[in-house]
């Protein structure tokens, strides 16, 4: 048998490794989101069903019958988005949402799931300041 | 830090963890140990619970009526006010149970074993809590109620590893006969602190659907002042209240396994009001 303090410090350094394992596996499915630069230089993205994270570009939102249509943006790159169904209440231009769905051929993403992702600024109405999101 | 005479002893006391001298204990009159099974714990006790209670109601009425609507969010921003406080007195609440587990695993004493039970119990209701406020708040802003996000995702880890410290303990105690002789679940109380930092900073480390911390940011992103004030305000009337929950707890857990050997004399003759 071993020690005391021995089984302590190999007990502690299991537990360690374990996590370690875990959170290698979990490496790829821990990124809840992928970005339109990521989903357009990925030739294997088409037709897989994946989440795509970014703001909604201001002036692009326009709804279509049932379809609500935008772009999202993250560090330059856009992507057209065909969403079906409403969106949240909350969902707005300039602000981050998250959109899951398929990337067609064409180049269109098609969603039929949004959420919402908002920043970590609050404040009441009239008092944003000039860079909010 | 000058918040209440017994706050400061209860919390040498929770630190050095040298049982008070019985002689010592009648010279003390300003400074009470506030776990003690005395009257005079128990009345400390009962002040700690009133200035939970007027913290909360405080609480309540900056978060309620004073803090403007949320400009992005609208009223549903205000489920920060229960949301943050409990997930941050979670953490607190598991903060215990490491420093108790330790404190149990180097010296052996029960004493401490009851404040990581007690705190172990505090933060799963807390961190259910949280899941349940912050739930509600990603149904109304997010449009979703769950996502299998990083941040939910090791919250519900963090939730199901101090059920299963509980539950450990439980099934220990039912085969021994005795509730914390088993250092198992003391060490298991120590490993699952690992996941404290991974909920904290997950919304950094990994793309997350949570936004970051706001107040606890480096930079500190803006937030009105009153609903700083509100949220600052639930946060002390939270970690109170869990306070006075824990010493509670630590109190009743005592009583249940029969007073200390060496202070049973004084203590089972006169069994206080527990505040």
């Amino acid at each position: 048998m071993i020690r005391r303090p021995g089984r302590l410090a190999l007990a502690g350094v299991l537990v360690a490794a374990g996590a370690l394992v875990v959170a290698g596996a979990l490496e790829d499915t821990l990124t809840y989101y992928r970005t339109p630069a990521e989903i357009l230089s990925d030739p294997d993205a088409a037709g897989e069903r994946v989440r795509i994270g970014g703001d909604v570009v201001p002036g692009s939102l326009r709804r279509d019958g049932e379809t609500v249509v935008f772009r999202l943006a993250e560090a330059g790159h856009e992507i057209v988005v065909h969403q079906r169904g409403a969106p949240p209440d909350t969902f707005r231009e300039g602000e981050g949402a998250v959109v899951e769905g398929r990337l067609s051929p064409d180049g269109v993403f098609r969603a039929d799931h949004v959420e919402v992702r908002h920043g970590n600024e609050y404040g009441p109405t009239g008092a944003e300041s000039p860079d909010a999101r | 830090m000058h918040v209440l005479p017994g706050l400061e002893s209860a919390l040498r006391s929770m630190r050095g963890g040298a049982p008070a001298d019985p002689d010592r204990e009648i010279m003390r009159t300003t400074t009470v140990d506030l776990a003690a099974d005395t009257p005079a714990g128990a009345a400390a006790r009962r002040t700690t619970a009133w200035t939970a209670g007027g913290l909360a109601a405080a609480a309540a009425l900056t978060g309620g009526l004073l803090a403007p609507t949320d400009a992005a969010q609208g009223q549903a921003q205000r489920l920060m006010y229960v949301h943050v406080p409990a997930a941050w007195v979670a953490y607190l609440a598991f903060t215990v149970v490491l420093a108790a587990s330790l404190a149990h695993l180097i010296r052996g004493d029960l004493r401490w074993d009851r404040y990581a039970r007690a705190g172990a119990e505090i933060g799963v209701a807390l961190t259910a809590v949280a899941l349940a406020s912050g739930a509600y708040w990603g149904h109304l802003v997010w449009g979703t109620w769950w996502a299998w996000d990083p941040r939910l995702v090791s919250t519900a880890l963090l939730l199901l590893t101090y059920a299963g410290y509980l539950a450990l303990r439980r099934a220990v105690a039912e085969r021994t006969g005795r509730d914390g002789a088993d250092r198992t679940a003391a060490v298991l109380g120590v490993a699952g602190f690992l996941l404290v930092p991974v909920v904290h900073f997950s919304v950094v480390w990994w793309r997350s659907l949570h936004q970051p911390a706001t107040v606890l940011a480096p930079e500190r992103p803006p937030i009105d002042a009153r609903m700083g004030l509100a949220l600052l305000l639930a946060v002390a009337a939270a970690s109170v209240a869990a306070l006075c929950v824990l010493l509670y707890r630590v109190v009743r857990l005592s009583r249940r396994h029969g007073p200390d050997p060496a202070t049973s004399a004084s203590r089972r003759r006169e069994p206080a009001r527990v505040g």
